[in-house]
C-alpha cells in the first residue's frame, strides 16, 4: 500500500478514488487460506505438545521400539516428499498453461497420496491387530491422534484434489481454478512439513527414547 | 414409552422419551413458555408472509452489515437466556439457608451454572463482539465488504448452530454439570455418561468453526481492504483492538477445537488423554483449555477498549490522546494474553518458580491496561465532554473496571491466590472485568453504533433508565461476593449452612433483579426507539459530529457502503475531511461489483448442528448422513463460478440522489 502524502491545508485533496479500477476478485485468498493453515498448524502443535507429555507413558503396554517398522515408514516418507515434488511440477506447468501435464502431475500427485494412506493404513492395522490400540496407553492415544490427523488431512487432500481435477478438466486453467491449484498446493506442502515433524519427533526420537 | 433396544436403538441413538425431562417442572414451565412464545414468532412470520423476506434479505445475506445485525440479535436472544440462569443462581443462593434446600436440585443446579457460563462467553459476549465488529471495521477502513463474504454468512451460522446446540440441551436431555471448562476426569465418560459434556462439547466445535473462519477473515479484511492512504498508524483504533482481538482469535481457538477433541476422543473412542489411569493425564487438559481460555478473555475486551476510545474522543471532541502508546498497549496486551495461563491455576503445584513467572507476567500486563486508561482521561481532560449515552457507559467503565484490575492484581499474587483460589472473590473478579469491561462496552458500542445501523438514534430516557439499573444492579449483585470470597466461601455451591453469610447473599440477589430491569429498560428502549423512530431519526449519517470514517456515508449505509472508495490523509479521517471542506461527490458513479447471496452457508450450518446432535445420541446413521451431505453440498458450492454481480452505475445514481434529497431537506 502507498502511502499518501497530504497535499497543502488549502488545496482541499480529491477525498475518494476517482478513477477506481476493479479489485481483482480474490486478492485476498492467499493470504487467507496461509492463515488458515497457521491455524490448522496450532492444531497440530497442540497434539505435538500432547505426544510430547504423554509420549513416554506406555502404561506397561508396547513402546515405539516394540512397534514401529522403520523402513516402512521411510517408504511412507518418501511417497509423501515425492508427491510433493510432482505437486511442483503441476504448478510449473500450470504456469506453462499446459491443462494436459497439470492433469497428469496432479494424478501422480494423487497416486502417491494415496500410497501414503495406504501404507499408513496397514501400518495402523498391523499395531491395532497386536493389541497396540489407541486405548491401551496414553502413547498410543497421542501417537494415534496424531499421526492419524496427518492422515486424515491428507484424506481430505485427496478430496480436494480430485474435486479440482475435474473442476480443471471443466473449466481449463482459468483464473479461479489457479488460485484454488495454489490453496492446495500450499495445504500440501503444509502436510509435508507437520509430516517432517512427526518423522522425526514422534518415529525416529521414538526410537530413540 | 418407548423401549430403546433394538431398531429403536438404530434410529434413535440413546434419545428415548425419559430424556425430556417432563419431570421437572422448571424445565417443563420454561418449555411452554418458550414454545408459546416461539409459535407467536412463527406464527407472526407465516402471517406476514416474512418467511421468503427474511430468506432473501437477511438469511442468505453476504453483507458484512446484516450479519453484523443478526449477530447482535442472537447476542441479545441468548443474554436473556444467560441472564434467566443467573437469576436462579442468585435466587437459589439467597435462600438456601438454615436448613433449606432452595427450590433447585443438585442435578439442576450444576446445569444452571455450567449453562451460565458457557452461554455468557461463547453465545453472548462472542456475538456481540463479532457483530459490532463485523458491522463497524469494513465501514471505518472505507472497504465495500470483508474479504470473503459468503465465509462472513457461514460463520455466522455456524455460531447460531452451536447456540442452537446448546439451547436443545434444554428441553432434549440435559447440559454438562461440571463448570464452564468441563475439567477431566468429571468430564470424562466415567463420571459424566449422559449427554450433557456432548452437548457442551459439540456445540462449542460448530461455534468454534465459526468463530475461528470469522477471525481469518477479519484479519484478511483488515490487512488487505484498508482504503487508500490508511497506513496502519492511521487506523482507527477499534479496527486495531479488531486486528488483535481476530488474531487472538486465530491464534486460540485452534487450540480450543484440539483439545475438545481430544477429550471427545477420550470420551467416544475410550482413548487415555486426561484419564487417571493408562498414563492419561487430566492436568494436561487443564494447561490446554487455559491456553484457549486466557487469550479467550483479552479476545472480549480489547474490541471494548477500542469502543471506548472511539466514544471518548468523540464525545470529548477532541483526538484520542496517545494513539500510538495506545497502539502499542493493545499489542503488548495482544502477546502477553499467551504468557499467563498458568494463573487460572497456580493451586495445580507447578512449583514456585514457575508460579512467580506466571505471577509477574500476569502482574505486567496491567501496564499497558493502566496506560490506556490514562490514554482516555487525558483525552477527556480539557475536551468538550458530551454526556450522551456512550459516554456514560465509558465512564462508569473506567470506574468499574479499574477495581477489577486491582482485585485482578491481588489473584495474581500466587500466595494470596491460594487462598482466593475457587473463591466468590474470583467469580466478583471475573464479573467486574467482564460486565464492567465487556458488557459496558457492548452497551456503548450499540448505543454508539446503532443510529449509523438503523438511520435513528436510540431512545436516550429508556437508555439511561437501563445504565443506572445496570450500573447500580452490578454493585449489589457483585461487592457482597467479594466480602464472601474473602471470608472463605468457594463458588458454585447449592446449599449453606452458617446463617451469618445470608444478608450478602441477599444484597446480590436485589443486585442480579435490578439488573434485571436493566435489561427490561434496554428491551423497552429499543422498542420505544423503533416506535419514536421518526422522531430520533438522523439523516446526515453522522450524528455523534463523528471521526471516523463509517460516519462518512449514510444512515444505513448503502448496500456498497461508498459510492466512491474514500482516499485517507490523516488520523480521524472523517474529521479530517469535514475539517478541509469535503464535498460530496453527486455525479460521476460506476458499477459496482458486489457478491451475491447465498444460501449454502445456512445449509452447511444446518447440517453441521444436525451431525452434532448425531453425534451427541449416538444416532449414527444421521451422523453419517449429515457428515456425506455435508462434503456433497460443500464440493457442489465449489463448481458454482458465478458468485457476483454488479450494482449498476444508474442504480448507485438513484441512491446518491435520494441521499443528497435528504442532506437538504427535499430540496
Amino acid at each position: 500500500m502507498t502511502v499518501v502524502v497530504a497535499p497543502p491545508r488549502e488545496a482541499a485533496p480529491t477525498f475518494h478514488l476517482v478513477d477506481e479500477h476493479e479489485h481483482a476478485e480474490g486478492g485476498s485468498t492467499m493470504l487467507g487460506f496461509w492463515i488458515y493453515l497457521m491455524s490448522d498448524c496450532l492444531i497440530f502443535a497442540i497434539l505435538f505438545a500432547t505426544f510430547g507429555v504423554l509420549g513416554g507413558n506406555y502404561a506397561a503396554g508396547p513402546g515405539p521400539r516394540d512397534l514401529f517398522d522403520l523402513p516402512l515408514v521411510a517408504v511412507n516418507t518418501t511417497m509423501l516428499l515425492l508427491s510433493s515434488i510432482t505437486y511442483g511440477f503441476a504448478m510449473l506447468s500450470m504456469e506453462r498453461d499446459r491443462v494436459g501435464i497439470t492433469q497428469a502431475w496432479l494424478a501422480i500427485t494423487g497416486v502417491f497420496g494415496l500410497a501414503f494412506i495406504g501404507i499408513e493404513l496397514s501400518e495402523f492395522a498391523h499395531m491395532i491387530h497386536e493389541g497396540a490400540t489407541p486405548q491401551r496407553s496414553a502413547f498410543l492415544s497421542s501417537f494415534f491422534t496424531l499421526v492419524g490427523t496427518h492422515g486424515l488431512h491428507v484424506t481430505f487432500g485427496l478430496v480436494w484434489l480430485t474435486t479440482l481435477m475435474v473442476q480443471v478438466a471443466r473449466h481449463g486453467l482459468i483464473q479461479a481454478n489457479r488460485r484454488r491449484l495454489m490453496c492446495l498446493s500450499m495445504f500440501w506442502h503444509f502436510l509435508d512439513v507437520i509430516w517432517i515433524g512427526v518423522f522425526t519427533f514422534v518415529y525416529l526420537m521414538g526410537m530413540l527414547r | 414409552m418407548l423401549e430403546n433396544t433394538g431398531i429403536a436403538k438404530t434410529v434413535f441413538g440413546r434419545l428415548t422419551w425419559e430424556s425430556l425431562p417432563l419431570h421437572e417442572p422448571i424445565v417443563v414451565v420454561t418449555f411452554v413458555v418458550v414454545a408459546c412464545g416461539g409459535l407467536v414468532l412463527l406464527g407472526g412470520i407465516t402471517y406476514f408472509r416474512l418467511w421468503g423476506y427474511l430468506w432473501r434479505e437477511w438469511f442468505t445475506t453476504v453483507d458484512h452489515k446484516r450479519i453484523g445485525i443478526m449477530y447482535m440479535v442472537l447476542g441479545i436472544v441468548m443474554l436473556l437466556r444467560g441472564f434467566a440462569d443467573a437469576i436462579m443462581m442468585r435466587l437459589q443462593q439467597a435462600i438456601a439457608f438454615g436448613g433449606s434446600e432452595g427450590y433447585l436440585p443438585a442435578h439442576h443446579y450444576d446445569q444452571v451454572f455450567t449453562a451460565h457460563g458457557v452461554i455468557m462467553i461463547f453465545f453472548v459476549a462472542m456475538p456481540l463482539v463479532t457483530g459490532l465488529m463485523n458491522y463497524v471495521v469494513p465501514l471505518q477502513i472505507g472497504a465495500r465488504d470483508v474479504s470473503f463474504p459468503f465465509l462472513n454468512n457461514f460463520s455466522f451460522w455456524m455460531t447460531t448452530g452451536g447456540a442452537a446446540l446448546v439451547m436443545a440441551s434444554l428441553f432434549i436431555g440435559e447440559f454438562a454439570r461440571t463448570g464452564w471448562l468441563a475439567y477431566p476426569p468429571l468430564s470424562n465418560i466415567g463420571y459424566s455418561p449422559d449427554v450433557g459434556v456432548d452437548y457442551y462439547i459439540w456445540g462449542l466445535q460448530v461455534a468454534g468453526v465459526g468463530t475461528t473462519l470469522s477471525g481469518i477473515n477479519l484479519i484478511c479484511t483488515i490487512v488487505k481492504l484498508r482504503a487508500p492512504g490508511m497506513t496502519m498508524m492511521r487506523m482507527p483504533v477499534f479496527t486495531w483492538t479488531s486486528l488483535c482481538t481476530n488474531v487472538l482469535i486465530v491464534a486460540s481457538f485452534p487450540v480450543l477445537t484440539a483439545v475438545l477433541a481430544l477429550l471427545s476422543l477420550d470420551r467416544y473412542v475410550g482413548t487415555n488423554f486426561f484419564t487417571n489411569d493408562f498414563g492419561g493425564n487430566p492436568m494436561m487438559y487443564v494447561n490446554l483449555i487455559w491456553i484457549w481460555g486466557h487469550p479467550e478473555v483479552y479476545i472480549l475486551i480489547l474490541p471494548a477498549f477500542g469502543i471506548f476510545s472511539e466514544v471518548t474522543s468523540t464525545f470529548s471532541g477532541k483526538r484520542l490522546f496517545g494513539y500510538t502508546s495506545m497502539v502499542y498497549a493493545t499489542v503488548v496486551i495482544t502477546i502477553l494474553s499467551y504468557l499467563v495461563w498458568l494463573h487460572h491455576f497456580f493451586t495445580m503445584g507447578s512449583g514456585a518458580s514457575v508460579n512467580s513467572f506466571f505471577g509477574i507476567t500476569t502482574m505486567i500486563i496491567s501496564i499497558p491496561t493502566g496506560a490506556k486508561m490514562f490514554n482516555w482521561l487525558f483525552t477527556m481532560y480539557r475536551g468538550r465532554i458530551r454526556f450522551e449515552l456512550p459516554m456514560m457507559w465509558t465512564v462508569a467503565f473506567m470506574l468499574t473496571f479499574v477495581i477489577g484490575g486491582m482485585t485482578g492484581v491481588l489473584l495474581a499474587v500466587p500466595p494470596a491466590d491460594f487462598v482466593l483460589h475457587n473463591s466468590l472473590f474470583l467469580v466478583a473478579h471475573f464479573h467486574n472485568v467482564i460486565i464492567g469491561g465487556v458488557l459496558f462496552g457492548m452497551f456503548a458500542g450499540i448505543a454508539y453504533w446503532f443510529p449509523k445501523a438503523f438511520g435513528f438514534r436510540l431512545d436516550p430516557f429508556w437508555g439511561k433508565i437501563s445504565f443506572w439499573f445496570w450500573v447500580v444492579g452490578f454493585y449489589f449483585a457483585f461487592m457482597p461476593l467479594y466480602v464472601l470470597g474473602l471470608m472463605g466461601v468457594t463458588r458454585r455451591l447449592r446449599v449453606f449452612d452458617d446463617p451469618s453469610l445470608q444478608i450478602w447473599f441477599v444484597i446480590a440477589g436485589i443486585g442480579a433483579f435490578m439488573i434485571l430491569l436493566g435489561i427490561t429498560a434496554f428491551l423497552i428502549q429499543i422498542a420505544v426507539s423503533v416506535m419514536r423512530r421518526e422522531a430520533l431519526r438522523d439523516v446526515t449519517g453522522d450524528p455523534w459530529n463523528g471521526r471516523t470514517l463509517e460516519w462518512a456515508t449514510s444512515s444505513p449505509p448503502p448496500d456498497y457502503n461508498f459510492a466512491f472508495t474514500p482516499v485517507v490523509y490523516d488520523n480521524d479521517a472523517w474529521w479530517d475531511m469535514k475539517r478541509r471542506g469535503y464535498q460530496r461527490p453527486l455525479t460521476g458513479f460506476r458499477a459496482i461489483h458486489m457478491p451475491s447471496n447465498t444460501g449454502t452457508g445456512i445449509i452447511l450450518a444446518g447440517l453441521s448442528t444436525a451431525l452434532g446432535f448425531a453425534l451427541i445420541w449416538y444416532i449414527w446413521w444421521l451422523a453419517a448422513a449429515s457428515f456425506i451431505a455435508l462434503l456433497a453440498v460443500a464440493i457442489g458450492h465449489t463448481f458454482n463460478y458465478h458468485r457476483d454481480f454488479h450494482i449498476s452505475a444508474n442504480e448507485v445514481l438513484n441512491v446518491e440522489s435520494a441521499r443528497t434529497r435528504l442532506l437538504t431537506g427535499g430540496h
